[in-house]
């Protein structure tokens, strides 16, 4: 596998106004971001509101500026284009590689536009094709997203929400793009449309060769769809891990509180209780010194309110994760028959 | 009524209920068809189901919150508390005294959108303060001292100093916390919670289940829990009832269902959740094929018909009854009728 993407030391600050005698108040939305994408994988971002996943996708698509760090985009082996440091115009061509499938698909299509224009203005404003050639290209898409060419002449209230997002889809698809970042693309749906999108995405990756950065809070969804997972908190990359070692042996203590917070369609795996899930995220203006989850971590030990862990290999292995007693924890796992963690032998004695 | 067999006295048993919508420009909906319920003290039942299928509108009912091109066409909500003499809901006119003497004193209810359903301009004490010293009477200062205890029950931290917070001033999982709190002011009978964890993260819905387990062994309330997410319902219901445009397809205890759903829309929709499972075991999802169909498009029989893959010769015309298919589980296809359905002349 090539490398299609990395993202280099990315940190994004937000001004909030100036704040009395004009001193500016900041807010640090991503720190030190280090990430690659491989060509043709599934890489998941995963954290709770206000981690910075969404913020990461639109840094990557250039949506927003960085304050510091650059993204790479290799297109082909050898060639790579710092997007970060391209202008508006420079950039542009590449966004036809790289597109963006949004979460809630009633405002993120222009509800005065039918269907056809929606998924055709992209081709128009790269100026790819036209009239016969443009008509066919849009309505092979459609079709392939499972919307019937005779619907292209509606608005997008005529259809029903998972229709809405297959539109979505289409229209990041048209322009035929090697990368595609979804946004929460399946949160907003009932769960057996859901299903039929999860299913669609998987098609279509395997159709066209598709890389997918998915954005997601649902980590039932993530351990289905993913080849590999970045846990997000506070605007750090927590963990970052192929999804099976993840799911099997998590790392950091913020990837275990998430996946036991995890609701299990099953009752007959229904834990006691769920008392070790505490706290809630600080707010990201007061950020805590050193790991920024020793506020909510049961592991916690003085060396976590003073320094900060570093991202590194664990084990030489290829997960990742930023706490400083990643080698030693036993966490546990999300799987019916994970490996015993010590804390439950601890229980049985 | 067939009666779920069960040790307790059911405190609410919703009977052959249905729920019509009117509007002046189109034919009258029925968005709930005679839908059998019952709530026992202690005990959770979920209704779940995807969007639109009825489920807030039955827990509305219960309260009789619904908009007033709503009617309760059919059916009865009996609400038996001990000790006092069995009311029917249904009966009983929207605003009148009775009513109102239930609602929010013996039936509280939970919103899913704590930021929408408190008020943006009183204080969260204030708001919970009213239940008390509109219900039992209470002084302003002893209200406000249980306002606080509860607060501090529910575990908002700080809790006298949050009282005076407006919701605002709070984050998700706190101003749901807070919410739960004052449906508890009166010490309800039954608790409908609508919703409560889907605006939350997947940390704080943890935390948020916990404190529903936790409060209802500690008042011993019946719960009703309306979810979309088979997850949830498998870590609180005790009970869960499955709803498909306006019908409940199938009903019994979670064990029950989960273990082996007996109405295709039931096993249709466990088959649509991706299970946690190693890639190795993983199964392509096999989603149930098109789209709930709109109300007025529903047919006369089974509701499911258009997207089943068993739907045979009686299923659009005729709808199945409610058929016992294990102890105290039931479900309506016509799959499970021992005698093949005579099709009406």
């Amino acid at each position: 596998m090539s490398r299609l993407l990395s993202v280099e030391n990315l940190s994004k600050q937000f001004t909030l106004g100036s704040g009395l005698w004009g001193k500016e108040r900041r807010l640090d939305a991503l720190t030190e971001i280090n990430l690659e994408v491989e060509a043709g994988e599934t890489l998941a971002i995963v954290g709770e509101s206000g981690c910075g996943k969404t913020t990461l996708g639109r840094c990557i698509i250039a949506a927003q500026p960085v304050t510091e760090g650059r993204v790479v985009y290799h297109p082909k082996a050898g060639q790579s284009v710092e997007l970060t440091a391209l202008s508006k115009r420079e950039i542009k061509p590449w966004r036809q590689d790289i597109r963006m499938i949004f979460q809630d698909p009633m405002s993120s299509l222009n509800p005065n536009m039918r269907v056809f224009d929606i998924v055709a203005e992209p081709l128009r404003i790269h100026k790819i094709c036209k009239r016969r050639e443009l008509e066919e290209r849009v309505i092979s898409t459609l079709e392939k997203v499972g919307i019937p060419a005779e619907a292209v002449g509606r608005f997008p209230h005529a259809f029903s929400g998972g229709q809405r997002q297959r539109i979505g889809i289409a229209r990041a698809l048209v322009l035929d793009p090697k990368l595609v970042i979804a946004d929460e693309a399946v949160s907003a749906l009932d769960v057996s449309i859901q299903a039929q999108v999860l299913n669609l995405l998987e098609d279509l990756k395997a159709e066209f060769g598709l890389t997918y950065i998915f954005i997601s809070h649902d980590l039932g969804v993530v351990n289905y769809i993913a080849d590999r997972v970045v846990v997000m908190y506070l605007g750090h990359v927590v963990e970052n891990a192929p999804t099976e070692m993840l799911f099997e042996r998590p790392r950091h203590p913020y990837t275990e509180l998430l996946l036991e917070a995890l609701p299990i369609a099953d009752p007959t795996r229904r834990k006691p209780r769920k008392s070790e899930v505490r706290g809630e995220i600080p707010y990201l203006g007061n950020r805590p010194t050193g790991c920024p989850f020793h506020t909510r971590c049961r592991y916690a030990q003085e060396i976590c309110r003073s320094d900060k862990p570093a991202l590194r290999s664990i084990n030489g292995t290829a997960q990742q994760a930023a706490c400083h007693f990643a080698e030693t924890l036993d966490l546990k796992g999300a799987y019916e028959d994970a490996g015993h963690s010590a804390r439950e032998m601890a229980h049985a004695q | 009524m067939p009666q779920t067999p069960m040790a307790a006295k059911p405190i609410l048993s919703i009977t052959d209920m249905s729920i019509v919508f009117t509007s002046p420009d189109e034919a009258p909906i029925e968005a709930v068809r005679q839908v059998d319920l019952t709530l026992t003290p202690g005990k959770t039942l979920a209704l779940v189901g995807e969007s639109g299928c009825g489920k807030s509108v039955t827990a509305r009912a219960v309260l009789r919150l619904l908009d007033s091109n709503a009617q309760i066409q059919r059916g009865s909500i009996s609400f038996a508390p001990p000790d006092e003499a069995p009311v029917d809901i249904a009966r009983l006119k929207q605003d009148s005294l009775p009513l109102r003497a239930i609602r929010g004193n013996q039936i509280s209810m939970i919103f899913q959108e704590p930021m929408s359903s408190l008020s943006p301009v009183h204080t969260i004490g204030d708001q919970i303060d009213e239940m008390m010293l509109l219900h039992e009477g209470l002084k302003p200062k002893a209200a406000r001292e249980r306002s606080v205890a509860l607060l501090d029950q529910v575990g908002v931290p700080g809790a006298r100093e949050r009282a005076d917070a407006y919701p605002f001033q709070l984050s998700g999982g706190l101003r749901q916390r807070a919410m739960i709190a004052m449906a508890l002011a009166c010490k309800p009978q039954i608790l409908i919670a609508d919703e409560p964890t889907t605006a939350l993260d997947v940390t704080t819905q943890a935390q948020i289940l916990d404190l529903l387990r936790q409060l209802q062994a500690d008042f011993g309330m019946a719960m009703l829990f309306i979810t979309h997410d088979l997850g949830v319902v498998a870590e609180i219901a005790d009970e869960v009832a499955v709803m498909y445009l306006g019908d409940v397809v199938e009903q019994g205890s979670v064990f029950d269902v989960f273990a082996a759903p007996k109405h295709p829309y039931t096993q249709a929709l466990m088959r649509s959740i991706p299970k946690l499972a190693r890639k190795a075991e993983r199964e392509r999802l096999s989603p149930i094929k098109g789209t709930v169909p709109a109300p007025k498009d529903r047919p006369d029989g089974c509701a499911f018909t258009s997207r089943c893959p068993h739907a045979f010769e009686p299923c659009p015309s005729v709808r199945p009854a409610r058929t016992e298919v294990g102890n105290g589980h039931h479900a309506r296809c016509h799959l499970l009728t021992p005698v093949p359905v005579e099709e009406p002349a």
